[in-house]
């Protein structure tokens, strides 16, 4: 049982540190690129405008994409590590 | 064949689609209707949860909204698809374990409390019937366009259809009609984009056009476009926001509100198992996607379109700007006005430079014009701009910005069908928002409402009939509400994107994280955040949004820390957490059973189906 107990608590501990580092590029490229360091990109031309615009409109969206399939995957992962899957 | 006959077709034949499926797909069980019978696949569901998620204002608002506001209007974009990060994440794989059937049934079970269920109710139900007013308004407004029956008779046929396969089909009918809606939807949108986008820059992927050169004047579309509308006096379209914190907040409102809407929170309750709930918002966002990356480029064309149309001379390479500008379309002869000086729509339009799209869309009252300095030529600028040495007195053409999707097949001359396509398309994205929160709707009352709490011995078939009953009520509700639609109707969105955030989100959160917070915590957490946002909306748009008792106008001068009551929502999520957190930590510890229920939601491992208790 303790067993059991600390191996869930490691589970949880790895699922809330996975999640603190997608949310952190999650963060970082529609609060930051997109719109907070928008001037510090504006040198970076992309098809007629700067690299921020670009992001607000297309690449935080993609990756976002990226962001939940990747957690999934490391989540499905973990379920099979831990032995805590269905 | 008439394009009228045509658009009748391709929207008959889609209801025929809609009906078909609702009589395959009829709900035997309660578990059917609330959650499907809990065997959607994660892609199905993904579909699914595109459609419930994309409204009318998705489909035929967003992209006017890009068109005249630019990047500062990119927080639409990033707001309603980053939500789905955070739903990924931290709501949707724990609310699947924990294997029931509504968003009250978590709240009121992990909180011990029925005080708390209750308040999740009212949240839910207010949040829910605001938004649906606006579907049944938009579907309405397509109704009465493309069919060309009145603006009843629309919202009459379209809460019909509602009816018919909701109230039988419950979750399952409406899953998989709305995976045939998606369908119609995303077709009848990308079309025109393609044709446009290639018309436009040669390039045929409307994501990848938009950052294309442009085919007539040589350069970038983006810098064309900037060129093209700072001449007339607008800012920049690509122009960066002085307010940063406020396009940070209104960003983050729209994300907590999106994960926090209950439609969307319950469809994930219909896959089979936890880490296809992963999957599935992964799948959902993929989607949401091709509409979202679409949009941009949908709105900045068609806002390159219409000032070239206006002004063909600003199209190719100009040498000279001013000669451009005073060589504007001509538009025909105006013998009377309306007081405020606007012409009857058969008259301004009657001119060979009119182009067709703008006769058909005159009519319907969305393009008005009116001759200000009387010199036979449309302008169309910022009117507060100066450009009397010009000789113009004013913008004289008001465009409704919802135009942009609708008309943006005729503006591009393509043949009907695709017209009635973007018609089915239209419709589509309105009935299948509108169900999905009927559907939320009823569940709270029949389920959280009448089963948990007013009457718990209620048999299996009580409950199916309760909830078909309080399904019917719903539709009826929010048909008399498009038919009479408050005055309010468009701020309505941000009370319900502001309670779902402020109140559902934080709660969801909390009961998942933190084990130690208790019932006393959320329920004051939940009323802070619900109250405060109420406050800080009303304060500026008027209390009940009831014209002249707003304390204050709604200017950016008096917005606090010039946070707009539309980003407030962000404020009351995080006012929602400190109250929760400090009256948490001052009151007892929830009892051990509560952690325990806490401690098995956070781990996949024998969730099973969804189950009722």
């Amino acid at each position: 049982m303790a067993d059991d107990k600390s191996n869930a608590a490691d589970y949880w501990k790895a699922n809330v540190r996975l999640i603190f580092g997608c949310l952190a590029v999650w963060a970082f490229v529609s609060y930051g690129c997109a719109i907070l360091f928008r001037p510090l990109l504006a040198g970076i031309p992309v098809g007629g405008t700067d690299l921020g615009f670009w992001f607000a409109q297309q690449g935080s969206i993609l990756t976002f994409i990226v962001l939940i399939f990747f957690y999934a995957w490391r989540m499905n992962k973990l379920d099979q590590k831990f032995g805590l899957g269905e | 064949m008439s394009q009228f006959a045509i658009n009748l077709l391709f929207v008959g034949a889609s209801f025929a689609l809609y009906i078909g499926i609702a009589i395959w797909a009829r709900a035997g069980s309660t578990k059917d209707f609330y959650v499907a019978g809990g065997g959607v696949h994660p892609i199905t569901n993904g579909m699914a949860t595109a459609a419930d998620w994309m409204s009318a204002a998705s489909f035929i608002s967003m992209a006017g909204l890009l068109a005249s506001g630019g990047y500062a209007n990119s927080s639409f974009l990033m707001g309603w698809t980053g939500g789905y990060v955070i739903l990924a994440m931290l709501l949707a794989p724990y609310l699947r374990k924990f294997g029931k059937f509504t968003v009250p049934d978590f709240i009121g079970d992990r909180f011990y409390s029925n005080t708390a269920r209750f308040v999740a109710i009212v949240c839910l139900i207010v949040a829910s019937v605001t938004y649906v007013i606006g579907q049944m308004t938009g579907a309405g407004v397509a109704f009465s366009r493309f069919l060309e029956v009145s603006n009843t008779w629309g919202i009459w046929i379209a809460a019909l259809i509602v009816f018919l396969y909701a109230v039988f089909g419950g979750m399952k009918g409406i899953t998989y009609t709305q995976v045939a809606q998606y369908v119609v939807l995303i077709i009848a949108y990308t079309i025109p984009a393609v044709f446009i986008a290639m018309q436009l820059t040669g390039n045929p992927i409307p994501m990848f056009g938009m950052f294309s050169t442009h085919t007539e004047s040589g350069v970038p579309l983006l810098q064309k476009l900037d060129e093209v509308v700072t001449a007339l006096g607008f800012q920049d379209y690509t122009a960066d926001v002085d307010n940063k914190l406020n396009m940070v907040l209104f960003t983050l409102s729209l994300m907590v509100g999106t994960a926090g809407l209950p439609h969307v929170i319950i469809r994930f309750f219909t896959v089979p198992k936890v880490a296809d709930a992963r999957w599935s918002a992964g799948w959902a966002l993929v989607f949401i996607a091709l509409l979202y990356l679409t949009a941009p480029a949908v709105g900045s064309m068609a806002r390159l379109n219409l000032t070239t149309t206006i002004y063909p001379d600003l199209a190719g390479q100009v040498e000279n700007v001013e000669e451009a500008l005073q060589s504007s379309i001509q538009h025909g002869e105006i013998t009377s006005t309306d007081a405020q000086g606007y012409a009857p729509a058969d008259q301004w339009t009657n001119h060979p430079d009119i182009p067709e799209w703008m006769v058909t869309w005159a009519e319907t009252g969305l393009i008005q014009f009116r001759d200000l300095n009387g010199d036979g030529r449309i302008q169309m600028y910022n009117g507060s701009a100066d450009f009397s040495d010009l000789g113009w007195a004013g913008n004289e053409l008001e465009v409704n910005n919802d135009i942009m999707v609708l008309a943006n097949p005729e503006i591009a001359n393509l043949p009907g069908w695709v017209i009635g396509l973007i018609a089915a398309g239209g419709i589509a994205a309105a009935l299948s928002t509108a169900a999905g929160l009927l559907l939320a709707i009823s569940s709270a009352i029949s389920h959280d409402l009448i089963k948990t709490m007013i009457n718990p011995k209620i048999s299996e078939k009580g409950e199916m009939l309760a909830a078909r009953i309080s399904m019917g009520g719903a539709i009826l509700l929010a048909t008399y509400l498009g038919l009479n639609p408050p005055g309010f109707a468009a701020q309505t969105v941000a009370l319900a994107f502001g309670i779902a955030g402020a109140s559902l989100f934080p709660a969801l959160m909390m009961g998942i994280f933190s084990k130690r917070m208790n019932s006393k915590g959320a329920i004051a957490g939940m009323l802070a955040g619900l109250v405060s946002t109420l406050l800080y909306i009303f304060t500026y748009l008027g209390w009940l949004f009831i014209p002249g008792t707003n304390m204050l106008a709604n200017t950016p001068d008096n917005w606090i820390m010039g946070i707009s009551p539309l980003s407030f929502g962000a404020v009351g999520a995080m006012i929602n957490f400190a109250v929760a957190f400090a009256v948490s930590s001052a009151t007892e510890e929830p009892p051990q059973e509560i952690q325990d229920l806490v401690e098995s939601v956070r781990y996949p491992k024998g969730a099973g189906m969804a189950v009722d208790h």
